[in-house]
């Protein structure tokens, strides 16, 4: 029953085994913020930083929540707060945070690789919070959660993942996640948005989003990253919004009891219509409170122990 | 770590019997059923709270509400296991403020699971009283701790364990003593 690393930094390199122990952790912790006392002492007297090196509303409060009700004591850093404006490279920066002793860094970055690389360097455990257009693991693992709780199992389940696929962590970290518990995934975008030779994911690809949605079990709907959209590739937001933008009427085409998600935040009426956002078919919010359980469980289960070996993966 | 039986502390009929008393006990201490709750610790409390649970029913007729607890993450000893534990489900679907509480655990020994056990209750509400149900009482208190309902005591020394065997885990009603052999290098 453990997890045999350090640090949690992507999906890819998880096993299906180590999935399900964390979606198992995670299930048990859901019941501790439904108590009159939404605490448990277990990780008192441990540390935690939060290091945001990107904006992030959910996934900060989510870690936040998750730290608090395990009685870890916790501090949040954000770039435009910090000695990184004065030059202070990333290294640096985590070794002075490693000097006043602290147990976990909590890490998003714009860089892929960046928690990857503190990792190697640094005692505490690392927590890969989303980086660059890499991985965003957290998310993947409260989507499988989230997916669980609704359809019961995910193997052989016909997952959609539409929109920004070229700019999303989410959608990296979610084909490995989807993957590896037996999903069968494909992706729509406009080409200019899906990356070269992403089928060698194993994944099928669709232009038509009329096409894409017939037959899906779930339809997971990216936001389109206004901040990374400099290089022209949408012609025009209006122009995406009327060809993938997920209304009620394309929904239509979909099976009659299709889940639909979204990481957060919505672009209301861009990527995603707001009767389908606020509609019967989506578990978005779902996706909310299961991030806090699965968070929860990941710190418990790095904190594994007495051993703080740390594993090469 | 190897252990060796020693002998049946007790057998199925005895345990039965055992916990029929323990729920004449519960019954007879608090004036009949009212404002009573049971809360069993993971794994073999809970099953041992839900026999409680049918013994009282038969008794007097009322079927008392019935809680699970898991105290993985209230334990004080993270520092010095070497193993994680799997974390069970805590389900306590009822409130415990202003009830009495029945908190039921296979075995008694150095007291810290029920230390932890009450903690975590608390955190649920404030009860009105919890009272301590335990089938073996196997002494070596290393906190303030007493039972308030006791199916046995048995003396034991540091290197004997008291295994409790539930027919729901572990297939048969029994309660073993073993020895722990103590191996060169272990």
């Amino acid at each position: 029953m453990e997890i045999k690393t350090k640090d949690l930094l992507g999906i890819e390199n998880l096993s299906r085994r180590e999935i399900n122990i964390i979606l198992d952790t995670a299930e048990t912790m859901r019941e501790i913020s439904e108590r009159a006392i939404r605490k448990v002492p277990y990780l008192r007297g441990k540390t935690v930083v939060n290091l945001f090196f990107e904006a992030s509303t959910r996934t900060l409060a989510s870690f936040s929540l998750a730290e608090k009700r395990l009685s870890a004591d916790s501090i949040n850093l954000s770039s435009s707060s910090s000695s990184v404006l004065k030059g202070e490279t990333l290294l640096d920066t985590v070794r002075n945070l490693e000097a006043m002793k602290i147990d976990f860094v909590v890490i998003r970055h714009s860089m892929a690789g960046a928690p990857h690389f503190i990792a190697k360097r640094l005692k505490a455990s690392v927590i890969n919070a989303g980086d660059g257009t890499h991985e965003h693991p957290t998310q993947a693992l409260l989507d499988l959660l989230s997916l669980k709780e609704r359809l019961g199992s995910i193997e052989g389940r016909k997952v959609l993942i539409v929109g920004d696929v070229m700019h999303s962590r989410v959608a990296r970290s979610n084909i490995w996640a989807l993957k590896k518990m037996g999903a069968e995934v494909s992706l729509c975008a406009p080409p200019t948005l899906m990356p070269y030779k992403i089928e060698n994911m194993g994944v099928e690809v669709f232009i038509d989003i009329d096409e894409a949605i017939e037959e899906k079990d779930v339809i997971y709907v990216l936001r389109i990253q206004k901040e990374r959209q400099k290089g022209g590739l949408l012609p025009s937001l209006r122009e995406y919004i009327e060809l993938y933008c997920i209304t009620p009427e394309r929904l239509k085409r979909a099976k009659k009891d299709v889940v639909i998600m979204h990481p957060g935040p919505i672009n209301r009426g861009i990527e995603l219509d707001p009767r389908v956002a606020d509609g019967e078919h989506s578990i978005i919010l779902e996706q909310v409170t299961n991030g806090v359980a699965v968070r929860m469980a990941i710190l418990y289960l790095l904190s594994g122990g007495k051993s703080g070996e740390v594993a090469e993966e | 770590m190897t252990t060796k039986e020693k002998g049946t502390v007790l057998d199925d009929v005895q345990i039965k019997r055992a916990l029929t008393r323990i729920s004449h006990e519960i019954l007879e201490r608090n004036k009949g059923a009212k404002d009573l709750v049971l809360i069993g610790i993971r794994n073999r409390g809970d099953i041992l709270a839900g026999r409680i649970q049918a013994h009282i029913e038969d008794i007097e007729g009322e079927k008392l509400p019935l809680g699970v607890l898991d105290i993985t993450l209230y334990r004080d000893d993270f520092t010095s296991i070497d193993y994680l534990p799997q974390i069970g489900k805590t389900e306590i679907p009822f409130n415990v403020s202003g009830k009495i509480v029945i908190l039921v655990d296979d075995v008694l020994y150095t007291g810290r699971t029920v230390r932890a056990a009450l903690d975590e209750i608390i955190d649920f509400g404030r009860p009105r009283e919890i009272q301590l149900a335990v089938l073996i009482d196997r002494g070596h208190r290393e906190l303030p701790i007493r039972p308030d309902y006791v199916g046995k005591n048995v003396p034991t020394s540091d290197n004997e364990l008291v295994e409790v065997k539930i027919k729901e885990v572990d297939g048969e009603d029994r309660v073993v003593l073993r020895q722990v052999e103590v191996k060169d290098g272990d």
